[in-house]
């Protein structure tokens, strides 16, 4: 067991934190410290170029595919130096970080040679089309059809909750394509352009007033007869794959942003007086506590390398950071007190905490609401019964 | 970076996991709490024959010389069994007298310690008046202070030997909720008392091992608590189903793991930190010793709920590991201490 980075490592953190800072200080400086996920979204599709064209877009990855084959504690020391010099986040991060492991995995040679160069150099952004109006929790209930006809597929439905759609290139979908089935059976996972008639997207306003999220539906959509990933009816397996991953190096990147709203409650406390009250003292050493046990957490998921038992890190880390992350919005109000409540912006857009308040309501609830992630946790980590199901 | 167990390491913890399951059984912690809250035969087989007693000390006075981390794993599994040994204060000591105490000191009493013919008690004692190398005062709260030869007391930037049978030192035992680690009131009149020359470096040492040693117990019994009452969950039917089935029931078993699953980066992030001298020693053993405490008495708390009235009986191992929690929460600082020093490390003294 050790914690500390070599020096080579160190070298490498120097490397990677002069390359990020310049470009925040250089040509990319008017996207430095943007922290929702739509601002600006044409500048931070040239930033991904940007990062592609110095092979720092996806470090982990074979460099075949434009990676670096980078040592875990290489992505970990570029994602935390990343956040640090407050470069936002990746537009593509669907893309990079569930699409492009997907492909990588269970992909084609050919969809390889497709895909995985244009995600790298940001030039594919994907999203992600699983949930739908009557499959939240249920994912499995999806009802959007899937058929070939013509030597395509042809997708009608409708999915709900599509992050980013509406600046992405392709998505991919959990579609149903044996008439009849139903669970986890007969899906099929497929990847769609979006440029096309058949599908439209729709904004869905969130309670802080961004709209990341869509409405996406599908009339008669089409792709290529070549565009599923696995065999048709494997849907089920691929997505279940794709979400493993979605407890990869970058939660350490996204730690480092729950850092910075840390220490903006650090300071707002200071300035305004709050610091000295024992009670918001005592909240705020818990918030220091938590997000370091996060790292601490995320670091020996990342170090286990043993997969045949159940990782307990890896399966409490939703729950933990996301609850986390509520209390720290919670927190962030209470040292503020009304001036928390007001701002000066006529467009309903807020700064950085009462944002952080407002957004954090959905991190208990997306990726698996907090329920579910209990379910989970007692039902995988635990050997609890599992929950009864309904006839669908 | 590699935050896992070497094979080693994973060695070790195995083999002291099964060392207690095997003998710190609830029969022989049962029968040492009815006596004086030591398991004797078994702190001897720890210390002698599973030779993992000297695992902090220098292998010159006998010991093994590994880390924290090795330590930990150790501690870990004493407190999953509740295990009634003299732990604490033999870590305590001898990492106060390896760091503050003269080549003498250490050759004179080192080897005792790890053998365990030598129980030795460890104890914040601010406020003693010294007159030369005599202290006076009484010093409360000693744990298995009733059964300690020796004493080390714990100034603000001393650290002083007391030996049990001196002229001017009395104990008194003090009948105690926690029957595994009874505490006890010293009472010191102008006694004589050895200071360990590097009075600031033994104080930390002593502290640092302690808050691993209680963090460790802490982990290792909050994953006791939730295994045994996984145990029971899956056994207990109750409406025709077993009571794990229930929501309800299940969900506080998450949030259990949860706790623990962050109390176990907690305890390793400081073991690690303290052995590497990186990652914000300090701070580190603030959260854990906070952290875990916390951790180990809402899960001992949820054990006796979730077992319901059985749970409440003499009978039932849970009232161990409650009584256990509470006193681990208490001792080396209280998780709000703990965390107002946090606070001050970030945002300075509260004005």
């Amino acid at each position: 067991m050790k914690l500390s980075f070599s020096p080579a490592e160190e070298q490498f953190r120097a490397e990677c934190a002069d390359w990020l800072n310049g470009q925040m200080a250089g040509e990319f400086r008017d996207i430095k410290g943007i922290t929702t996920l739509t601002a600006k979204a044409e500048r931070r599709k040239e930033w991904e170029q940007q990062l592609a064209a110095h092979r720092w877009s996806c470090i982990g990855w074979p460099s075949q595919w434009g990676g670096r084959d980078a040592t875990l504690a290489e992505q970990v020391i570029f994602a935390e130096e990343y956040a640090r010099a407050g470069v936002p986040g990746r537009v593509n991060h669907i893309g990079i970080e569930l699409a492009g492991p997907t492909i990588l995995t269970f992909g084609t040679e050919a969809q390889k040679q497709r895909f995985l160069p244009d995600i790298a150099a940001g030039k594919t952004i994907f999203c992600q089309g699983f949930s739908e109006p009557n499959a939240g929790s249920d994912l499995a209930s999806v009802r959007t059809k899937a058929r070939l006809e013509g030597g395509e597929w042809v997708v009608n439905g409708q999915k709900i909750w599509t992050s980013l759609a509406h600046i992405s290139d392709w998505i991919f979908v959990v579609a149903r394509s044996e008439e009849g089935s139903v669970g986890p059976k007969g899906l099929t996972f497929l990847m769609m352009p979006i440029d096309q008639p058949g599908i439209e997207i729709r904004p869905i306003p969130q309670i802080n007033g961004d709209a990341e999220f869509n409405e996406t539906f599908f009339t008669d959509a089409r792709c290529a007869a070549d565009s599923l990933i696995g065999a048709p009816g494997e849907g089920w397996k691929i997505a279940m794959g794709l979400l493993s991953f979605e407890r990869g190096v970058s939660t350490l990147g996204q730690q480092m942003g729950f850092r910075n709203e840390l220490n903006a409650i650090i300071a707002a406390a200071r300035a305004n007086g709050a610091a000295n009250d024992p009670l918001i003292r005592q909240r705020i050493a818990k918030a220091e506590i938590g997000l370091r046990l996060m790292r601490y957490g995320a670091l020996r998921m990342l170090s286990n390398t043993d997969h045949s038992k159940v990782d307990g890190a890896a399966l409490t880390y939703k729950i933990q950071w996301a609850s986390w992350r509520r209390s720290l919005g919670e927190l962030a109000m209470d040292v503020l007190g009304q001036d928390g409540e007001v701002t000066d912006n006529p467009a309903y857009e807020w700064g950085m905490l009462p944002n952080l308040f407002l957004y954090s309501r959905a991190d208990t609830i997306y990726g698996g609401t907090n329920q579910i992630q209990r379910n989970l946790i007692a039902e995988r980590g635990l050997g609890m019964p599992r929950e009864p199901r309904g006839i669908a | 970076m590699d935050f896992a167990f070497t094979d080693e390491q994973a060695m070790i913890a195995e083999t002291a996991r099964q060392f207690f399951a095997d003998s710190a059984t609830s029969e022989q912690t049962r029968k040492a709490m009815a006596a004086d809250g030591v398991d004797h035969d078994g702190w001897r087989a720890f210390c002698n024959d599973l030779g993992l007693g000297g695992i902090l000390f220098p292998e010159s006075a006998g010991g093994s010389a590994l880390g924290m981390v090795e330590f930990a794993t150790v501690a870990e599994a004493a407190g999953a069994q509740v295990a009634a040994i003299p732990l604490l204060g033999q870590a305590m000591v001898g990492s106060a007298i390896v760091a503050g105490g003269s080549a003498e000191q250490q050759a004179a009493l080192l080897p005792g310690l790890i053998s365990g013919a030598t129980i030795a008690a460890a104890v914040e004692a601010p406020g003693l008046a010294v007159s030369g190398n005599r202290l006076s005062g009484r010093v409360r709260h000693v744990p298995h202070g009733n059964v300690a030869s020796l004493f080390l007391l714990l100034g603000d930037n001393a650290a002083w030997l007391v030996e049990r049978g001196q002229a001017g030192v009395s104990v008194a035992p003090r009948t105690t909720m926690d029957q595994t680690r009874p505490l006890a009131e010293l009472v010191l009149d102008h006694a004589e008392a050895t200071p360990l020359s590097d009075g600031a470096a033994a104080r930390r040492k002593a502290i640092e091992a302690g808050v691993i040693c209680l963090s460790a117990e802490a982990l290792g019994g909050a994953q006791a608590c939730l295994d045994r009452t996984v145990h029971y969950a899956r056994e207990r039917v109750q409406f025709g189903r077993p009571i794990g089935s229930f929501q309800a029931y299940k969900h506080r078993l998450a949030d259990m793991m949860v706790e623990i699953e962050q109390a176990r980066s907690a305890l390793y992030w400081a073991a690690c930190a303290v052995d590497e001298g990186t990652d914000e020693p300090e701070l580190a053993l603030h959260a854990a010793k906070s952290f875990c405490a916390d951790t180990f008495f809402r899960c001992a708390a949820d054990m006796i709920q979730l077992h319901g009235g059985i749970g409440f009986t003499w009978e039932h191992d849970a009232h161990l590991f409650f009584k256990r929690a509470r006193s681990i929460q208490t001792q080396l600082g209280t998780g709000n201490w703990h965390r107002e020093q946090v606070a001050t490390m970030i945002l300075g003294d509260a004005a």
